[in-house]
């Protein structure tokens, strides 16, 4: 048991196994979709517990990154007459040297400083996605051209649902790895104490600089299928509140656990669905179950679940 | 470990609660009741809900009841696509009214297109239905008819330099934008555009810039919710010194009440509805007006405005075609809503074609003026 | 000039109500190192609950005192039932705990009070001033009055009274002050109810002007914890100073650059003082990490 529990990469075996499990379960390709979405929300989510379950940045703008990533995907065909495809990865790429070029002066904010200057710039991108209106489409968005990989149209629940399953699978894979390297146990060294690590010669800056840089690039990669999934994007993709809702998931999944991030996902993804037959309540409830679970899974669900287990095992 | 059972059970029920009788004509609704729009959805749902059971109570449609589910989309167009998803895969309705926002039936339509549902859309954005779309019908004036009429009204009165000051959401930068595409048709010189964000409280900043403009003869305000009533607070409290416009965003008591005295003398292209007591007996289209004005301020206890209106119309524009289809199927119900013919609406008297798919035209909108806290006709 | 003065007024009034708001967040952060993201919540329910209540019938003033004692205890019951029982969690996790608090607010109170908008009447009964060629709405100057009153007011409890003394012992050390026979848990719940009175009070102050809906709370907060950051979370007139820094920022850019990107402007510069104030502008100590 414990050692299941301590291998690394056991989350995104485990995630392997439903993802193939799923598409047999369930009625309807509606199921696919909330999938789907739970799969693209946990990218970011993954990226986003990197950095603060493992470097200990919070970020409230990750929704920036996001959002960057689904209209690069979308302005690239239908303002330079470049290939989806193309735009998605530049959109990526650029993401990335955005991230990069941010990073350097805001992670030397700490704690809540860093969280209004992530905050800021959450703000800036959604500000210019509503207001360059004739690049973006404005508040009520723009549509997305259709994903050509060589011959195959990307297009439909059931082809991005594998899309999403499997690009979530390899990131956990990623994030597993980064994390039993060098730079894992550096980071770890960050999360308990920045002096200490600096005194240990390690070179906090740049680790920290690192994972910002490899979370915006989850973040945008999500952004750009869930532009090219659902085929239209609009400027709430940037917002604020997707910002919150991300740090929201990664919290409740429980910090510095992959899986938890794909729990945390899911759980916030399913539960208005599961909510709506509540109908004005649903709004009170869902803030009330947040609540209860963050006061009864204190650590996250995840990892308040595993030392259970261990313990009951020991 | 309670809430967790509680939260699977939940998970696991959802399905279950949608299975239809056999009955019912399930008919599906995505509307945004929270979030930046919830000003115009929350009225969109109050009146489909007050209709559905009087449709239901008179017999309902065919011999058969129908049945509305309503979902909300919190203003986010993804989250109407996942709930658009869910009324034609796991609902399985077989139609749609709803859409608050432009953003939000336009992310809807590709779902409904595909299924060969037919959806009656409630938002303004003259891009879901230009170019004509098979399935997409929409009720509502375009925002274009909206600045075409302030524009007219401005060139009238010799107003022809004018600014905009607007909010940040869709329905205001979409009005912003398509007033822009058709201003010079009407002789009308856009000098300045103005913004303020979702939230904020005080516009005088904006409006001192606006009023040191030179030559500058009106301002318009395009948005809804509470940034109409501050501007125009903040306008008189500067002493504008020149006509204030607003959009039909405004075209409610609400905005009256919050704006205060302030509103003495603003103008707007709103519907007949506001202005239903004040109509001749002999326009067609004051009973219906009166009845819906009668019925809604009956049930939930407040004014009507030109977002229920929308909402109205959809629902009965859906309904009216499944009678003359004789039957909710969903091909035929579209065939009818093409051929829908003079029916008399809130918003005006609509013709749809298969060219058409709006099917009212200018004079659907009248040119209002406040007077002593009340809407009176100006044209 | 008149132009520049009214821009200038407008900062002032808009500034004043991000103060008010951004004040409730220091009491809290400096007994718990908890920013409460359901403070926004406490302002919508002082605005809300006064609103309906004038709206069923009732004279302004019991109307405010019934919005101020329901906040109140409000407050305390998140305390007691959502903060407390999670008292050795991280600050994160305490946060998000306060946003689902404030979700579950916001659902209770669009049911029970309705999604429309609300106002209430300005408290003096000339609604503007002509000042100096500029037009300045006298709520506005009750706003500015009303937050320096209120800050004055927390100083003196924090520095006159026992209460306020075992408030700033528990801030500045948890552990001697508890050694010290302060309960802790006593404090921080103290602090949330006054927190919750603050932002009751200010939400009935800022509603004449910026109207209130039920969902007013959640980008007033963003504002406010930004306004609190910049002006320094451990101060009690940091928040006054950040609230009416941005408020200045946004006119000067609305007014002057781009009424479009006027919160870029805002936030940009409030970076670049970070940078070189990282505590805040009246900040002391360094700020904890989240």
């Amino acid at each position: 048991m414990r050692r299941i529990l301590a291998n690394p990469y056991a989350p995104a075996f485990a995630l392997a196994v439903v993802v193939v499990m799923v598409p047999l379960l369930v009625p309807s390709p509606f199921y696919l979709r909330l999938a789907t979405l739970v799969f693209i929300n946990a990218l970011v989510v993954v990226g986003l517990n990197l950095l603060m379950g493992y470097a200990g940045q919070i970020s409230l703008g990750h929704a920036a990154f996001f959002a960057m990533g689904a209209y690069a995907s979308a302005i690239g065909p239908a303002h330079l007459g470049l290939p989806t495809l193309a735009s998605m990865l530049a959109g990526i790429v650029l993401t990335g040297v955005v991230a990069y070029g941010v990073g350097k002066p805001i992670l030397r904010f700490k704690g809540y400083h860093l969280a209004v200057a992530t905050l800021g710039l959450g703000v800036i991108v959604s500000i210019v996605i509503t207001n360059e209106i004739a690049w973006t489409g404005g508040p009520d968005g723009m549509q997305v051209a259709r994903l050509w990989i060589g011959s195959w149209r990307v297009s439909g629940v059931a082809n991005w649902y594998w899309v999403a399953g499997i690009t979530l699978i390899v990131a956990m894979l990623g994030a597993a790895n980064l994390l039993s390297s060098p730079t894992g146990r550096a980071l770890r060294a960050i999360h308990d104490s920045e002096v200490a690590a600096g005194v240990l010669g390690i070179d906090v800056a740049r680790y920290k600089l690192l994972v910002f840089v490899i979370s915006a690039i989850y973040a945008a990669t999500a952004g750009a299928f869930l532009a090219l999934f659902d085929g239209h994007v609009t400027p709430v993709t940037g917002g604020i509140l997707r910002s919150i809702e991300f740090v929201a998931m990664a919290v409740l999944g429980g910090l510095g656990s992959i899986l938890g991030s794909v729990l945390g996902a899911a759980v916030l993804v399913v539960l208005p669905q599961a909510l709506t037959s509540f109908h004005e309540f649903e709004h009170a409830i869902l803030g009330a179950i947040l609540m209860v679970l963050m006061i009864a899974l204190r650590r996250g669900v995840i990892p308040s679940l595993q030392s259970w287990l261990l313990r009951g095992a020991a | 470990m309670k809430p967790i059972r509680a939260l699977v059970c939940a998970v696991l029920m959802a399905p279950g609660l949608a299975t239809a009788a056999r009955s019912e004509i399930l008919i599906g609704s995505v509307l945004s009741t929270t979030g930046p729009a919830s000003f115009l959805g929350e009225p969109e749902k109050q009146t489909l809900e007050v209709y559905a059971k009087r449709i239901n109570d008179a017999g309902g449609v065919n011999g058969e009841k129908i049945r509305l589910i309503i979902y909300d989309d919190g203003s986010d167009a993804s989250n109407s696509r996942t709930f658009a998803t869910r009324l034609v895969e796991q609902d399985q309705v077989v139609a749609v009214v709803g859409g608050t926002g432009t953003g939000n039936s336009l992310a809807m339509i590709p779902v409904f297109e595909e299924a060969g549902i037919p959806f009656v859309s409630l938002s303004g954005g003259v891009d879901i239905i230009d170019p004509v779309r098979k399935w997409v019908f929409k009720p509502p004036h375009t925002d274009r008819m909206a600045c075409a009429k302030i524009f007219t009204d401005l060139k009238q009165r010799g107003l022809t330099n004018a600014a905009f000051i607007a909010g940040q959401g869709g329905y205001a930068k979409s009005m912003v934008t398509q007033c822009r595409s058709v201003a010079g048709q009407y002789g009308i010189k856009i000098l300045a555009e103005e913004s303020y964000g979702p939230r904020d409280s005080d516009m005088t900043a904006q409006l001192t810039r606006i009023k040191a403009l030179p030559g500058l003869k009106a301002v318009i305000n395009a948005d809804i919710g509470q940034g109409p009533a501050i501007v125009t607070r903040n306008a008189a409290q500067i002493n504008l010194g020149m006509p204030l416009y607003q959009s039909h965003g405004a075209a409610t008591q609400g905005y009256l009440e919050l704006a205060g005295p302030a509103a003495e003398g603003v103008r707007l292209p709103g519907p007949s509805l506001l202005v239903a007591e004040q109509l001749p007996d002999s326009d067609p289209q004051k009973k219906v007006l009166l009845d819906y004005t009668a019925v809604i301020e009956k049930a939930t206890g407040k004014p009507v405005g030109t977002f229920g209106g929308y909402a109205h119309d959809g629902l009965l524009l859906l309904v009216d075609a499944m009678k003359r289809a004789g039957s909710a199927d969903p091909a035929k119900v579209r065939d009818q809503l093409e051929k829908t013919k003079g029916y008399v609406a809130t918003v005006g008297i609509i013709t749809m074609s298969p060219t058409d798919h709006l099917g009212i035209d200018l004079s659907a909108f009248r040119m209002l003026e406040v007077k002593r806290g009340k809407w009176a006709v100006v044209d | 000039m008149a132009t520049a003065l009214q821009i200038l007024f407008s900062g002032l009034t808009v500034g004043a109500i991000y103060a008010l708001v951004a004040i409730g967040f220091t009491l809290v952060y400096s007994s718990s190192e908890v920013v409460n993201f359901a403070q926004g919540e406490f302002v919508m329910l002082g605005g809300m609950i006064s609103a309906t209540a004038v709206a069923a019938g009732l004279a302004p003033l019991p109307a405010a005192s019934l919005a101020i004692v329901a906040t109140v205890v409000t407050g305390i019951l998140l305390y007691g039932l959502a903060v407390a029982p999670a008292r050795d969690a991280s600050p994160i996790v305490v946060i998000i705990i306060t946003i689902g608090a404030s979700i579950f607010i916001r659902g209770l109170a669009s049911v029970g009070m309705g999604k429309e908008f609300h106002t209430l009447p300005p408290l003096l009964a000339t609604p503007t001033l002509d000042l100096g060629g500029a037009s300045v709405q006298t709520q506005g100057l009750v706003v500015m009055a009303g937050s320096v009153a209120i800050v004055l007011t927390l100083w003196l409890f924090l520095r006159m009274t026992k209460l306020g003394r075992g408030i700033r012992a528990t801030a500045a050390n948890r552990l001697a002050a508890q050694l010290a026979g302060i309960n802790p848990r006593v404090i921080v719940g103290l602090t949330f109810a006054i927190s919750a009175l603050i932002g009751a009070l200010g939400g009935i102050l800022i509603t004449p002007i910026t109207l209130t809906s039920f969902d007013v709370g959640t980008l007033l907060a963003v504002k406010g914890f930004a306004a609190a950051v910049l002006g320094g979370l451990t101060h009690p007139a940091g928040p006054v100073l950040g609230g009416l820094m941005i408020g200045l920022l946004e006119a000067v850019g609305a007014g002057y650059i781009s009424s479009q990107y006027k919160d870029v402007f805002a936030f940009v510069v409030l970076l670049g003082v970070l940078f070189l104030r990282p505590q805040g502008i009246l900040g002391g100590r360094a700020v904890e990490r989240v």
